[in-house]
């Protein structure tokens, strides 16, 4: 309990950070942050939303420690402002109907590439100098290193355009009508496929080779040669004591590596205009709409703080030494 | 004369390196007989452990046995196929690790540890195993109940205590214990050997014991065999190695124990440091730190002389 | 030879002899130089990469090899030119996220205590943080440019170097050689610079190929938003530009699929280098080089059980 109480107090800490980041970035701009902001958008904006924007960010006449109250209290309560894409909708509500396609196509993916990648590595440490472990890392870490959006384009324009297995891009059919119902559904999937597919693609390598590598050390380890020695099939020598020891190390980076897929994804929604916080990210950017942006942000890092937190409940039923050191 | 157990014939295991091969065991000859317990002793690095995972064949790379047989029940364990040794792992030989905190799987119960021994071997449900693994807790003296616990929540004496629960599980002819108690107190110690004794008179299983703590072991052992630089130095019954050991390294050795029950002293208490096995010394590796060396020992390889009936030394002045 | 005694000293010198023993480093290492051969005179001899050539979107043809982008450009001579800013920006921002981990992690391992708890506290923030998202927001607000750029790429980058490098720090600072200079009295400075760093190069080195990789990655991707200077000619913008004059819709293929490739081959030719090098470093894979080899030579199959080798008396 301690030890997760303790990792909830460095998320606040982290979460705290983000807000932070956020209200002192338009400040540290060069010159006067007010003049210098919404000098960019005079004559684009109305009178009333450079009003909203000097709310959103605190700009008042006040001084810095209470604009920076002021901001902190406004985000507590989850008002991020108002939009300048968007206008007047505000940034809350425009990056809460975003939110659930990100997650769900991201959150899918990063699972679905940690589970794959993860029994690719174990067989690749079985059959040691077998296809698995001399091709297969190298293709895929070839996959890896090429950009997510570019594998998207790629993708797109093989299985999308040429081959025409797939939609073209969007979370659903434009005649699909939301529900709860198996037809929306799978065509939410069909949509979601080839997305989902470049996503677990571009980061399948890494899951490989790091399981790989603990594997192959932990497979030279005493309990595993006692396991060995006591004569049990070699399936349950590899998976229950090999696999299920070497899972620990990837469980720790896989939240780590969270920030930088869901990172990834974003730019993947862009290629397909998925309507996710990537798609509304590249908007924000065209549009210089620096509140949506922000939220974004924020949001994000919320949504990654929070499976963070669900990694070390993970970590600490996988692992019991945690547990009883924690306690 | 009874057969032996297991009788180790001309036994070579190397380390393949970049640098060419070392041989940690070197054209070993050893038998254990049936119900005996036959220790060896040696310093670190001498090839005694070696020689320990070698009979189960469970050395992991870069080690390969390149010579000998290794004949246990009848069959040469050298020749045997994968599916062979699986089935004869544990059934007819187990082994107890020298950290019981590195040898149990730090993430599953120890209870689950014994019961998946005994469910690899025998036809049992899971219901069956798991009694007996409560019962094979409380034969070496620790509660039904703690089958549940994982390895970090118990103490280091009671860890090595599962490891020798663990290995009882399938009675078996031979159990291997590789240095069973260096991480151990001088008193907890000496209780799981008494432990150890009292489980071999019941059961009687032979015993392999594996040490570098020789008053030790001639005092829990009926028969001591002595390595030094991979090979066997001397190997007779324990009384008569105790008041007259024929081999000037085994004299070396006891000259330098105090002879107190419950003193703990390291071997290395002859002058000099045994060789490397990299590059070991021609004839008698003993020879850079024996007393009693002459010309010849530097050339000539001594050759195991029966001295007395039943005990062997490999030094040719040896009577 | 143990690990820590390869990975002691010159880290270049240990590189060396994996790209000379290793095929998949030696062949990393020269599809780098290759790379590295048309970033510095690529510029000169490819010619201007904004020139209008033709018309727009050409296939692939004897005039145009890689065709020519939705502006008319020759897509080859673009590729030619971008190669050194983008590779350039990669490596100087590999290098200074490395700079800033070793500050950071460094510090925190080998003084430990407070110090150490507040700089952990610090960059396992920056890690957990989303890099791609805060790179965006921090560089939405500054001019665009490579400099931005690099700049939101160091600060979102270094804190995965600083966790390693701190505990790489701290476990030297546990090795004897180390105790004894702080007993010998010398100064913090001192031991920093001739004990801990010195024994951390070879580490060093594969860190700033790693964040290589990353960097020219993350690069490309803020560039494929808009936000590198568009009117500049880099593997990014080239990206930029093929999304923005629809290069899937119009089946374009040739405007985005070489750029893309190169950032793959550079990022794959460096993860080959620093596994190369993983190979020849850990002792556990070295060892089970040789033994393999003796038993294929011996016609066996490394199996599951002690190999049984019988010696040819």
């Amino acid at each position: 309990m301690r030890y997760l109480l303790k990792r909830l107090g460095f998320y606040l800490v982290a979460a705290w950070a983000a807000v932070t980041i956020n209200f002192f970035l338009p400040r540290l701009m060069p010159g006067d942050p007010a003049t210098a902001l919404f000098a960019r958008f005079k004559g684009k904006l109305a009178p009333e939303a450079i009003d909203a924007l000097r709310a959103t960010f605190g700009l008042t006449e006040g001084p810095l420690w209470s604009q920076y109250l002021t901001y902190l209290s406004h985000v507590l309560r989850g008002e991020m402002g108002v939009s300048i894409a968007y206008f007047p909708a505000p940034v809350s509500q425009v990056i809460g109907t975003a939110l659930g396609w990100t997650l769900f196509l991201a959150g899918s993916a990063v699972v679905l590439s940690f589970v794959i990648g993860s029994l690719l590595g174990v067989a690749a440490a079985w059959w040691r100098r077998g296809w698995v472990d001399t091709w297969l890392p190298s293709a895929l870490v070839f996959a890896g290193a090429l950009p997510y959006f570019w594998l998207a384009m790629a993708a797109l324009y093989l299985f999308g355009f040429q081959l025409g297995w797939f939609p073209l891009g969007h979370a659903y059919a434009d005649d699909s009508v939301p529900g709860w119902t198996l037809a929306f559904a799978v065509d939410v999937l069909r949509h979601a496929a080839l997305p989902m597919f470049t996503i677990v693609l571009a980061t399948l390598g890494g899951w490989l080779l790091s399981m790989r590598n603990t594997m192959i050390s932990v497979l030279g380890s005493d309990y595993v040669n006692l396991a060995r020695a006591k004569g049990l099939s070699p399936a349950r020598v590899v998976l229950r004591y090999a696999a299920r020891n070497a899972l620990l190390p990837s469980v720790t980076s896989f939240g780590m590596a969270l920030g930088f897929v869901l990172g990834g994804s974003l730019l993947t929604e862009i290629v397909f205009s998925y309507p996710g916080q990537g798609y509304l990210l590249v908007q924000a950017v065209r549009n210089q709409d620096y509140p949506l942006m922000q939220g974004i942000f924020l949001v994000i890092t919320l949504a990654v703080l929070g499976a963070n937190w669900v990694v070390d409940l993970v970590y600490l039923w996988l692992d019991a030494r945690t547990r009883d050191s924690a306690s | 004369m009874p057969e032996p157990l297991l009788s180790i014939r001309d036994l070579c295991v190397d380390y393949v390196t970049a640098r060419g091969h070392v041989r940690a065991v070197d054209s070993l000859n050893l038998d254990v007989m049936p119900g005996e317990i036959l220790g060896v002793a040696g310093e670190s690095g001498s090839g005694k452990s070696t020689l320990a995972q070698a009979i189960l064949r469970t050395l992991p790379p870069p080690a390969v046995i390149s010579r000998g047989t290794v004949r246990f029940e009848g069959r040469d364990l050298l020749e045997l196929s994968e599916d062979e040794l699986q089935k004869l792992r544990w059934k007819r030989i187990s082994m107890v690790f020298q950290s019981a905190m590195d040898a149990l799987n730090p993430v599953t119960t120890i209870g689950e540890q014994i019961t998946d021994t005994i469910r690899a071997h025998e036809n049992v449900s899971q219901a069956v195993a798991d009694r007996r693994a409560g019962e094979l807790l409380e034969r070496v003296g620790i509660a039904a109940d703690r089958r549940r616990s994982f390895a970090h929540q118990l103490s280091g004496g009671m860890r090595q205590r599962v490891g020798i629960a663990l290995a009882l599980a399938l009675e078996p002819a031979l159990v291997i214990l590789d240095e069973p108690t260096t991480a151990l107190d001088v008193i907890v110690e000496r209780e799981i050997l008494e432990q150890i004794r009292e489980l071999q008179r019941q059961l009687g299983f032979a015993v392999m014991f594996i040490t570098h703590d020789l008053a030790r072991m001639l005092e829990f052992s009926d028969r001591v065999a002595v390595f030094y630089a991979a090979r066997l130095a001397e190997a007779g019954p324990s009384k008569d190695m105790t008041t007259d050991p024929a081999h000037p390294y085994t004299r070396g050795l006891l000259k330098a124990f105090p002879r107190v029950h419950g003193a703990r002293e390291e071997l290395a208490s002859i002058p000099g440091s045994p060789p490397s096995l990299q590059n070991p010394p021609a004839g008698c590796r003993f020879h850079p730190r024996c007393t009693q060396a002459v010309a010849s020992c530097a050339t000539d390889t001594p050759l195991l002389r029966e001295v007395r009936p039943g005990h062997w030394a490999a030094c040719p002045f040896a009577k | 030879m143990s690990a820590p005694d390869f990975a002691r000293g010159n880290g270049l010198a240990a590189w060396a002899l994996a790209i000379r023993r290793d095929r998949k480093a030696l062949a990393g290492a020269s599809l780098l130089g290759l790379f590295a051969l048309v970033a510095v005179v690529g510029p000169w001899v490819a010619g201007d990469p904004t020139a209008l050539v033709g018309i727009p979107l050409q296939a692939p043809s004897a005039a145009h090899w890689l065709g020519t982008n939705g502006q008319g450009q020759d897509v080859l001579t673009q590729l030619i030119v971008g190669t050194r800013v983008s590779l350039a920006l990669g490596f100087i921002v590999g290098l200074l996220v490395v700079l800033i981990g070793a500050l950071v992690g460094v510090t925190a391992g080998y003084f430990g205590g407070r110090v150490d708890g507040a700089l952990s506290v610090f960059s396992n923030v920056f890690l957990v943080l989303p890099g791609m998202p805060l790179a965006i927001v921090i560089a939405a607000y500054l001019p665009s440019g490579p400099f931005t750029v690099g700049l939101v790429l160091v600060v979102t980058g270094w804190a995965w170097n600083a966790r390693v490098l701190r505990s790489q720090a701290l476990a030297l600072r546990r090795r004897d050689f180390v105790a004894a200079a702080i007993v010998a009295g010398e100064s913090d400075f001192r031991i920093l610079m001739a004990e801990i760093l010195p024994n951390m190069m070879s580490v060093l080195v594969a860190q700033v190929i790693g964040s290589t990789v990353y960097a020219i990655g993350a690069q490309v991707g803020l560039e494929f938003l808009g936000l590198g200077d568009v009117s500049r000619v880099t593997w990014g913008t080239m990206l930029y530009w093929a999304q923005n004059d629809s290069a899937l819709l119009t089946g374009s293929w040739w405007t985005f699929v070489p750029a893309g490739l190169c950032v793959a081959l550079v990022g794959f030719a460096l993860t080959l280098l620093n596994s190369g090098f993983d190979e020849i470093t850990n002792p556990r894979l070295q060892l089970e080089r040789f033994w393999r080899v003796h038993l294929i030579r011996r016609g066996q199959l490394p199996g599951r059980s002690t190999p049984v080798v019988r010696e040819h008396a």
